[in-house]
């Protein structure tokens, strides 16, 4: 089932390293028009199923579309992508006004205005070189080299892992900008949910090679509740809940249930959880080694 | 114009934070009809939150009937809330004094009667959200 | 594409470029001198027995021009390498290194187009390069490789191999395997320093055995055989003590400018000589025509008598632009096909 509009349709997507898999059984739908947040532990397969949608890797098992292309199958499937890599690499030994001509240079859909005035708007010396700039303004230069191009998705693998919190801030903030103005796709991950909180209305959490959990951040709250209440078996909850993570005291049980439907249930106590912790949750239960395979999907 | 921040700990979502802020300065006097609120560019560049919660909010002061959106423009408030409010503020403040009067009479501290208030706004809070 | 391959080339490019300068300021000094000696000593209109005059003026050639020739053999041997070594081993190397290989394959070019643009436009200006440095470097020689070639020098005609691989077109095809070489172990080793020294181990090597293998039977030898006799040039024997004599017969070979391939005495069979006659051993296998056992004149006499034959075979100094041209063609072939594998490998690579 095919969803027209999506940025990144993957199905069974697999990549191995010898004899270690990567990436094992990826089947995701990401729609368009979203900022993806891709969020895992260090190791999960974030880095890899990212160098799969941007064509630097090939798949082992499965497939991967992305715009409704093979990734890097051409110069017009490569213009529609733009791509911000770990750390945010530039070339040490040229100027920003070198890096400006060579995105030129190498995409016939480059914007030099918008390019010229990002570099204003961010007080960058075109004159200086890229290994001299702080950390911060090289991934402000990646950003506005993928930008400038005029994506039509914007592909980031954690540009902002190694960034200062200010520069973190001016990094979120001029690629929500960009977001807006350029009414761009993201996909972007870090090993932080608190980078993605913000930025994020799309979530996907991949741990251990496998994707647990992935859906619109509105849906996933809205199905998501954290039941308080006298000390409970899980068992004994209704089936149509079920049970992400539980906690338990001599007299208190706390679970983290997922559910279509409301909890009216009045023994309990029930919050809502934010993101950080639902992520958490299912980061937790991947490591405890809970069934594989992923959740049924949420969609609304 | 109207500058909006972001708490990120009150544990209410972003988009309702922007609506209550409209709300707040509509109240205050801040903002008066006609008065263009920030673009979605602007407000998702300097609070680095996704545009789509922007215009969330912006979708659903529309729908309260506070503002209204302009194609090209931008968004502009079409209500000016602090006139008619200033009455029913001073009925409601009124009415509240007398029920924390009660509370006390019948036991209860000024840490409970907040902590009960509370809970009775954020569930009041997510009826309407949800 | 094309500005972007230039850019990152930009200091490498400089550097030959100024390299080639000072040389040209160089041999441009000196190369007229060259010129006016060789004709002072009446070489150019000389077409008979210019031997001695050949030979006089090679000697001549004063002390800096000696030098200055000595250095564009080293310069012959050298510029391929470091075209292999300096613009061939970073080319891609380099980008795997930094990461920015990241940055370049998420623009608008596809990766076979990076790598062909990459390897086009430094390859070119490679050899360029090296073809400019020949040229100048030949029109400098000139003189002193016609007199060597009238045979004024045994060791210094073109067709030596010391000499061959300064000059004429060989040294594009060097310059274009060498960089290739560069390139792919690049590609392969993803790291500049080892893939430098990788390239230079294989360059070196290469070079070493085509002269010593393969030029010599690219072309077929010629080859000539004389009958010696008593006025035959004279008759050598040598060897250790307790092992067979060497007979070795300085004969009349006389073709100036031929690269000696072997030199052979044979007897009428066609076998080479490998027993001396009784005459010319002396006692205890100690061979020597003055202590033979009848002294010289009997051990020449019975070394006639055996009716041995002198067996050359060589290239004439008119294959020099021939063996040029197959040789530089196999360079480029070898080149044209390291870049193939090049852009394959690429294409493969995964991060």
């Amino acid at each position: 089932m095919t969803n027209a509009t999506a940025v990144l349709d993957a199905r069974n997507l697999g990549r191995r390293y010898g004899r270690r898999w990567a990436l094992s059984d990826c089947t995701l739908s990401v729609p368009a028009g979203h900022v993806a947040g891709l969020v895992g532990p260090n190791g999960a397969g974030k880095t890899t199923l990212l160098n799969l949608a941007t064509g630097m890797l090939a798949p082992t098992t499965g497939t991967i579309e992305v715009l409704g292309g093979t990734p890097a199958s051409g110069p017009q499937q490569l213009a529609r992508v733009g791509y911000v890599a770990q750390d945010t690499p530039t070339y040490a030994g040229l100027t920003v006004a070198d890096h400006l001509r060579f995105g030129r240079h190498m995409n016939p859909g480059w914007d030099d205005e918008l390019a010229q005035r990002r570099i204003e708007q961010l007080d960058l010396d075109p004159q200086q070189k890229a290994g001299k700039l702080s950390g911060g303004q090289r991934a402000q230069l990646a950003l506005t080299l993928a930008l400038a191009k005029r994506p039509q998705l914007l592909i980031l693998d954690e540009p902002i892992a190694s960034l200062d919190p200010l520069a973190r801030r001016e990094f979120l903030q001029v690629l929500m900008d960009a977001t807006a103005e350029q009414e761009l796709s993201v996909v972007m991950s870090s090993h932080l949910v608190a980078d993605l909180e913000r930025v994020s209305d799309y979530l996907i959490v991949l741990v251990a090679s496998r994707v647990r959990i992935d859906g619109e951040v509105d849906d996933l709250l809205a199905a998501h509740h954290l039941l308080s209440g006298p000390r409970r078996d899980a068992a004994s909850l209704p089936s149509s809940q079920q049970v992400i993570t539980e906690s338990h005291t001599d007299r208190q049980s706390t679970f983290l249930v997922r559910s279509s439907e409301p909890v009216i249930d009045p023994a309990w106590t029930v919050d809502q959880v934010s993101l950080e912790d639902l992520v958490l949750a299912y980061m937790g239960r991947a490591a405890a080694g809970a069934p594989q395979g992923r959740m049924l999907e949420v969609k609304q | 114009m109207i500058e909006f921040h972001l708490d990120g700990r009150s544990g209410v979502a972003p988009y309702l934070q922007l609506i209550q802020q409209v709300r707040q300065a509509l109240r205050l006097g801040l903002l008066r009809a006609g008065d263009q609120l920030p673009t979605v560019k602007e407000v998702a560049g300097s609070l680095a939150i996704n545009p789509n919660t922007v215009l969330k909010a912006y979708r659903q002061l529309e729908y309260e009937g506070l503002a209204s959106a302009r194609p090209g423009v931008g968004t502009f408030v079409t209500k000016t809330l602090s006139d008619e409010s200033v009455a029913a503020h001073q009925r409601l403040s009124q009415e509240l004094g007398t029920w924390i009067r009660r509370a006390q009479l019948a036991g209860l501290d000024f840490e409970s009667i907040e902590a009960l208030f509370q809970r009775a706004v954020r569930s009041a809070a997510r009826e309407v959200a949800g | 594409m094309i500005w972007v391959s230039w850019r990152q080339f930009r200091p490498q490019a400089i550097v030959a470029a100024a390299a080639l300068a000072v040389i040209a300021v160089l041999l441009a000094a000196t190369g007229p001198g060259i010129v006016s000696s060789y004709r002072s000593a009446g070489l150019a209109t000389c077409h008979v027995n210019c031997g001695a005059s050949a030979s006089n003026f090679i000697n001549g050639v004063g002390g800096l021009d000696q030098a200055l020739f000595n250095a564009t053999i080293v310069i012959g041997y050298l510029a391929p390498a470091l075209i292999g070594i300096f613009y061939g081993a970073p080319l891609i190397a380099r980008e795997f290194e930094a990461g920015t290989y990241r940055i370049a394959w998420n623009q608008s070019v596809t990766r076979a187009r990076w790598t062909a643009i990459k390897l086009g436009l430094v390859g070119l200006v490679g050899v360029a390069a090296a073809g400019l440095l020949s040229l100048m470097v030949s029109w400098w020689a000139n003189p002193i490789d016609q007199a060597a070639g009238l045979g004024g020098s045994a060791s210094l005609q073109r067709l030596d191999p010391l000499v061959f691989n300064a000059r004429g077109v060989a040294p594009l095809g060097y310059a274009a395997f060498a960089f290739a070489a560069g390139v792919t172990a690049g590609v392969l080793l993803r790291r500049t320093l080892p893939a430098m020294a990788i390239t230079l181990v294989v360059f070196a090597a290469v070079q070493f055995a085509m002269p010593t293998l393969v030029r010599p039977h690219l072309l077929p030898p010629a080859h000539t055989t004389a009958p010696l006799n008593a006025q035959s040039a004279g008759i050598s024997i040598t060897g250790n003590p307790g092992s067979p004599p060497v007979i070795r017969v300085t004969g009349n070979f006389s073709k100036p400018g031929a690269w000696v391939l072997s030199d052979a005495t044979i007897t009428p069979s066609g076998a080479a000589l490998t027993k001396p006659p009784a005459a010319c051993l002396g006692p205890g296998q100690n061979a020597g025509p003055q202590s033979s056992a009848g002294g010289p004149g009997q051990c020449i006499s019975a070394l006639v008598d055996m009716h041995l034959r002198q067996y050359v075979a060589y290239q004439p100094a008119s294959r020099f632009w021939p063996l040029q041209g197959i040789e530089t063609g196999i360079y480029l072939i070898l080149a044209t096909g390291l870049g193939v594998v090049c852009g394959w490998q690429v294409r493969r690579k995964r991060p």
